[in-house]
Formats: C-alpha cells, structure tokens, sequence
C-alpha cells in the first residue's frame, strides 16, 4: 500500500498546515511517510509545493517519480497544472477553481480549468465559497483536504484529531472553523467534472 | 521491562538538532541561512524547553564558528550549522580549527542547496571537507542525520578533528520519523594546552603534521564505517557508487532493473578506499550517483581515468552537472524509460516567482530610491542577501548586483572609486551587522563619495524572522563610530506617504561627495502580522 501526494499551492494558502495534518494522521496510523517542502525565498507569495508519500513499507525517495502521483491535491488552480507531469495516468486531481491573481501573465480562468479538466479523474472545488461559509477564506486550505479526504489512505478520524492539534493553540473557534471547512470540503467529494 | 520506542516528525535538520542537543551538547551557534535554519530554530526550542543547552544565533557564520571553537577549547561539546555559502564566511576558523586539538566534540552542520532553491550557487561542502584533511559525514535519511550527528561528536573527541556533517536541501527540509535515543551528559569543564591551541608556525607545522599522520587512521575509520555498506550482485556487472540522498534514488528505481547491480553506498569522507576496490573488482561498469558536484566521480577517474571499465556519472554526461538529482535523472542514467503519464495538449505555465509581502517596507525603500536617481544616467545600486534581492525583479527592477553577504557595500566603494556616480549600496540590517560594517569603515575613512541605504525592517525576514542585533538609532550609532560623518547619516521611515520626503532626503545623500547613510527603517510586514495574530 502507497500513496504519492503532490500538494501545491501559493506562499502563504496553507499548503504545509495540509501536509502537517497528513503527516500527523499518517503517524497516528503507524504508517511510515516522507515529506519534502519548500522553504525560504520560494515562499515570498511564489510557487510552493510539497511532495507527500505514505506507505505501509519504507519510503526511500523524498520526491515523488514523475508519473507517479496518486493525487495532486491543490489549493490554486494555475499551481495544479504546474505539477501534472506528476500525475499517474489513473491518478486523481482535486484542485480549487478559484484563481490566486499576483502574477502579471495569469492565463485566462477557463483555459486553466479547461486544461486541467482534460484529465479523466478531477474534482474541482469552489473552495473560497466553502471557506468562506465555514468562517473565512484562510480555511481554503483545510477545504481541498476534506475534499481529498476520502481518497486519502489515512483515515478521516485522525485527520481531524490533527486539525485539532495543528490549530488548538489558536483556540476553540479557530479548531471549529477549520473542521467546518474540513466538513464541507468533504462533502464535496465524488469524482466527475 | 520493556524500553518505550521514542519517536517523533522531525525536519531533517531537526534530527540533526535533536541529536547534537542529545549527546551532551554544551551550546550552539548558527547564523540564519536556507536550508539551514530550522536548526538552530529547534535547538532554540528545545533549550527553551528543557534547559541545559545555550543556542545562540550570532551575527554571522565566522563568529558562530569561533564561538562553538571556543566551547571545545573549554572541553564541551559544541555544534555549529549554517548554509554551504556560510562556510565561506568561516572559512578561515573552519580551516585552521583542523590544525587546533579539538577538545569538546566539535561538529560542524553545513547544509547545502542544489538546484539553488535559496541560494546565489550550489557549491558542495564536502570539498571543504576534503580541503581541511577532517572527516564529513553524509546522511541520506532522517534516522541516519539524528545517528551521525550523535556518532560525529563521538569521532571528533576520539581525532581531536571537527567533524563535517553534508546535509542538502532535500534532507534539511524532508519531513519523516525519527526513533531517538536518551541524553548523555556533557562534558566536565577542562582547558586546552596552549601549544596545541597556539598557531605559531613551530606549534602550527606540528599541529599539521599531527593532522596528517591521522590520514590513514580516518580511511579506516571509513572502511569499517556501519554507515558504509556493499552488497555485491551475484549476476549483474554493473557496480553502483552512491552517496547521500543520491542512494534514495537508486534505491526509488532498482526493482525496474532486470538484475540488480552492486551497489556501495558512501556515507563518509575520506572516502572507504576497500570498499571501493571491492565493488571496482566486482563491476565492469561504474555508475556514480552523487547529490551536488562530481566529488567521488572526480576521485575515482584522477587524471588519467581507470583502465579497462566504463565509468559513468556526471561528468560523462549521464547525469546532468547542475541542479539537484531527482528520481527521474537517475531513472534515466540507469537505462530505464521514464514512467508512463498523461500528455496533454496545452501547458499555460507562466511562472510565479517569489515577490515582496504586499506592505512591505522594502517596496516603499525602492520606490523612494528610483525616484532620487531618475536622471542619472549612471546611477548603479549594489545589492546584497535578503528579501529586498527580490527588488531587482519587474515591477521594481531596482538593483544591479548580488554577489555575497556585504559586498554591496564594498562593491559600492569599488564602483565609486571607477567613477560611477551614484554609486549606491542597498543592504538590510542583519547582513549590514554580518559583513557591512568593516567594508563602511574602509569607505568612510577615505570619504568615497557613495550612499550607503540601510533597509532596516528590524528582523532575519527571508529565512522567518530571527533576531537582528542592531536597528533604528542603534545602526545609526554604528555608522557614525564608523566614521561616517553625522550630519550625513539620516533616518527616515519607508511609507507610501513619505515617498516625496525620503527621495528628497536620498537625493541630498547621493549629491554629498562623500560617504553617506540613510537608515530606511520600518518593521517587517510578517512580524507586524505575527505579533498582532499573538495579541
């Protein structure tokens, strides 16, 4: 059993809160992980991404093959399409729809989507309104993982015992909030365009 | 009764501090550098936690090191980290301590960054390694980083060597599991002789002599190394030579192979000659994967190559010679075609490079900046390292140089001196403490006529926001003990409302012919935010 994830987003969306709290799951399971993140100047509000494997078998690589992903789960449409070359021909894209704008020659929205959409197994996930229903747009993150949660092999129950402990120093409110986006990501969930 | 297993996620370079605070650490020393400041940051935490341990960020990588040399000195142990171009800033305590008899276990963490994720070059430490005649371990997962780390210490008190420990960017910053130990003590406070300590050419050609005759003792070290290990094939003649995280790549793609190779797996500098001669005499053809420059490759051809077997590696072209290695690279240098994936038809990359915080200080600095030098047709801005080199790309394309920690400042000084005018300086607070204070000296005691512009945002900002040792009125007491004349150090607040003001106030520097200073300071937009989320 493995489970190769590229994660990808922009500085600043969460993207290593997604990885801490698979990480945490992973670990609470017993099973055995890797994962490579960015830090430094490639976070100033560029490109981020991290590589994520889980396996029930040791990992020797910290960076996925290309080909390999199982999942590429993003928190920015245009940061999806950066990493397809990842992808396994039967792997599976969720991916926000909603565009992260600080970039003079952002493509048009629809040809980013469109061309994600050429793949066979995507969710595309309204993740700002999500987030924003479940308290605010900082959330986006915690939206796309439920939305990848039932793909995920690490089980839901830990999952959100590590949203707990990645924001509990932030207070109740903070927890709630992001198990709400959790939720209502989740619920989102079901491949099909 | 049965030992609990204690386990934890750890960065690589928090394995690393895990274990150097482990083995009866005394203190440490580090300056902030990608990808090597998560740990100094843990030691911090751990000290704050559980006590015991000094950790200590300094103001550049010369004094940690001196620092950490003088904690050996004392008998204690003593780590030392930073980033592979930090090296070069200590590079005259690094290379000197090898001559000293290291008392307290001194271990030297140098991480560098292939590829260049954070970085001005990709130079491999493990030529400084080498260059210093000391011993370098290369770790190619977490577990082994938090076990070499332990064991370094070990080595360094048994050669009275430093021990260099390689980790890269991919390590550094990997997360995963690692299984720790229990806490050794540290060491008694004890002195050492002064002749051993003592550089004097009589002491120094003794010392280097000693170093010397310890040249075959660490080969052996090396041979009989447990983080060294072949495995010879029964049926394949092709040898495999790997070190580091290069070995997690070979490993990532063997079971495609239709026979599996020998593979030696390299974790130790010198490098284990038996081993080595072991796998030659049972291969016919070499592959050498290696993360960073070609260093065994270059070691195993010498000049005039190795008669009758095929060598391969990087610079037969069989792995690319700059960037980082990746699965897919050493995929293809052993024969195998790539993984199957989806082609699609349209790409649509455009690329998001790293920027400015919106509500940055730097940003207004600049905009102040251009506006003073509109018109001069000469005008040149040295730069220096930190979030504001982010200001030579477009919108702002404010600046004209990069090169190292200070050298805007002395660049500056250079440029003047061939008749640029304005010959501008732009450097931040903490790399102004690092190394742009003694070049300033140089400037000010000749009176160059050149603007030095401080961009002091009070705080460590590119590598997350560690402490700075001089901001605001106390850069500006440094630069007047410097010699610049007081009337010609001004201080002003970068803000989009100020820009007609600051550009005015740059503007009378730049026509000083002399030495002048502006301190532009404003804090970091990230630590206003942090403070206030803290609230």
């Amino acid at each position: 059993m493995k489970q190769d994830i590229i994660l990808a987003g922009v500085g600043g969306q969460g993207i290593l809160s997604i990885a801490f709290a698979i990480d945490m799951a992973a670990l609470k399971q017993g099973l055995q992980f890797k994962q490579a993140e960015v830090h430094g100047m490639a976070q100033r509000g560029g490109a981020v991404q991290s590589h994520l494997r889980l396996a029930d078998k040791k990992i020797y690589s910290d960076l996925i093959p290309k080909g390999q992903a199982d999942l590429i789960l993003s928190v920015e449409p245009l940061e999806t399409i950066r990493y397809l070359d990842y992808l396994h021909p039967e792997g599976i894209i969720i991916s926000s729809r909603h565009p992260y704008e600080n970039i003079p020659d952002y493509p048009p929205l629809e040809k980013v989507l469109a061309t994600i959409s050429q793949f066979p197994r995507v969710k595309l996930i309204d993740s700002l309104s999500l987030a924003r229903e479940a308290g605010s747009a900082v959330t986006q993150n915690m939206v796309l993982l439920g939305a990848a949660s039932s793909f995920l092999i690490v089980e839901e129950a830990y999952l959100q015992e590590a949203i707990k402990e990645l924001f509990g120093a932030k207070g109740e409110r903070i927890v709630k909030m992001n198990l709400k986006a959790f939720e209502l990501g989740r619920n989102k969930a079901g491949l099909g365009k | 009764m049965k030992k609990a297993i204690k386990k934890d996620v750890l960065l690589g370079d928090e394995a690393v501090a895990l274990a150097a605070f482990q083995a009866g650490l005394t203190a440490a020393f580090s300056y902030p550098g990608t990808p090597a400041s998560e740990i100094m940051e843990y030691l911090i935490r751990l000290a704050r936690q559980q006590g015991g341990v000094k950790a200590t960020w300094c103001v550049n990588e010369k004094v940690a090191y001196e620092e950490a040399l003088g904690v050996s000195f004392a008998g204690k142990r003593a780590l030392v980290s930073m980033k592979h171009v930090g090296l070069n800033v200590a590079a005259d305590p690094f290379m000197n301590s090898a001559l000293t008899k290291i008392l307290g276990g001194l271990v030297v963490v140098v991480a560098d960054d292939p590829s260049m994720h954070s970085s001005q070059n990709e130079q491999d430490s493990r030529y400084y390694a080498h260059f210093a005649r000391i011993f370098c371990l290369e770790p190619s997962n977490h577990q082994e980083a938090y076990e070499m780390t332990r064991v370094a210490f070990d080595l360094s008190e048994k050669y009275h060597i430093p021990i260099l420990l390689r980790l890269v960017t991919r390590l550094s910053h990997s997360r995963s599991e690692v299984v720790y130990g229990d806490k050794r003590d540290p060491n008694p406070l004890r002195r050492g002789d002064w002749q051993d300590w003592t550089l004097l050419p009589a002491n120094a050609r003794r010392r280097f002599a000693a170093l010397l005759d310890i040249q075959q003792d660490l080969v052996r070290e090396a041979n009989s190394s447990p983080f060294n290990s072949l495995t010879l094939s029964p049926t394949s003649s092709l040898g495999i030579i790997t070190s580091g995280i290069g070995y997690n790549y070979v490993q990532e793609n063997i079971n495609d192979l239709d026979q599996p190779p020998s593979i030696l797996k390299i974790s130790t500098y010198p490098l284990p000659l038996e081993l080595i001669q072991q796998l030659m005499s049972a291969a016919q053809e070499i592959l050498i994967v290696e993360e960073g420059y070609p260093f065994i490759e270059e070691r195993l051809r010498g000049l005039l190559g190795v008669q009758d077997k095929i060598i391969r590696g990087k610079l037969s072209g069989d792995l690319p010679l700059t960037g980082e290695l990746t699965p897919d690279t050493v995929r293809a240098a052993l024969g195998l075609a790539p993984l199957p994936r989806l082609e699609i038809e349209e790409k649509l990359l455009a690329s998001r490079p790293p920027q400015l915080c919106p509500g940055c200080p730097h940003y207004d600095t600049f905009v102040a900046l251009k506006e003073a030098l509109k018109g001069y047709s000469q005008a040149t801005v040295f730069s220096d390292i930190g979030c504001y080199t982010l200001g030579a790309l477009p919108p702002l394309s404010a600046i004209d140089t990069c090169v190292c920690m200070g050298a805007s400042v002395s660049m500056a000084k250079g440029g003047a001196e061939a008749g640029l005018f304005p010959s501008v300086a732009v450097i931040g607070d903490s790399t102004f403490t690092h190394s742009g204070m003694t070049p300033l000296l140089d400037a000010a005691a000749a009176n160059v006529n050149m603007t030095v512009v401080i961009v002091d945002n009070a705080v460590v900002a590119m590598t997350g926001g560690q402490p700075t040792y001089a901001t605001g009125e106390r850069l500006a007491q440094i630069c007047a003990g410097l010699g610049v004349a007081p009337e010609h150090i001004r201080q002003i607040i970068p803000l989009p409302k100020n820009k007609e003001v600051n550009s005015r106030v740059i503007k009378e520097e730049i026509e000083y012919p002399g030495t002048s200073v502006v301190i532009s300071t404003r804090e970091c937009i990230q630590e206003v935010k942090k403070r206030a989320k803290r609230r």
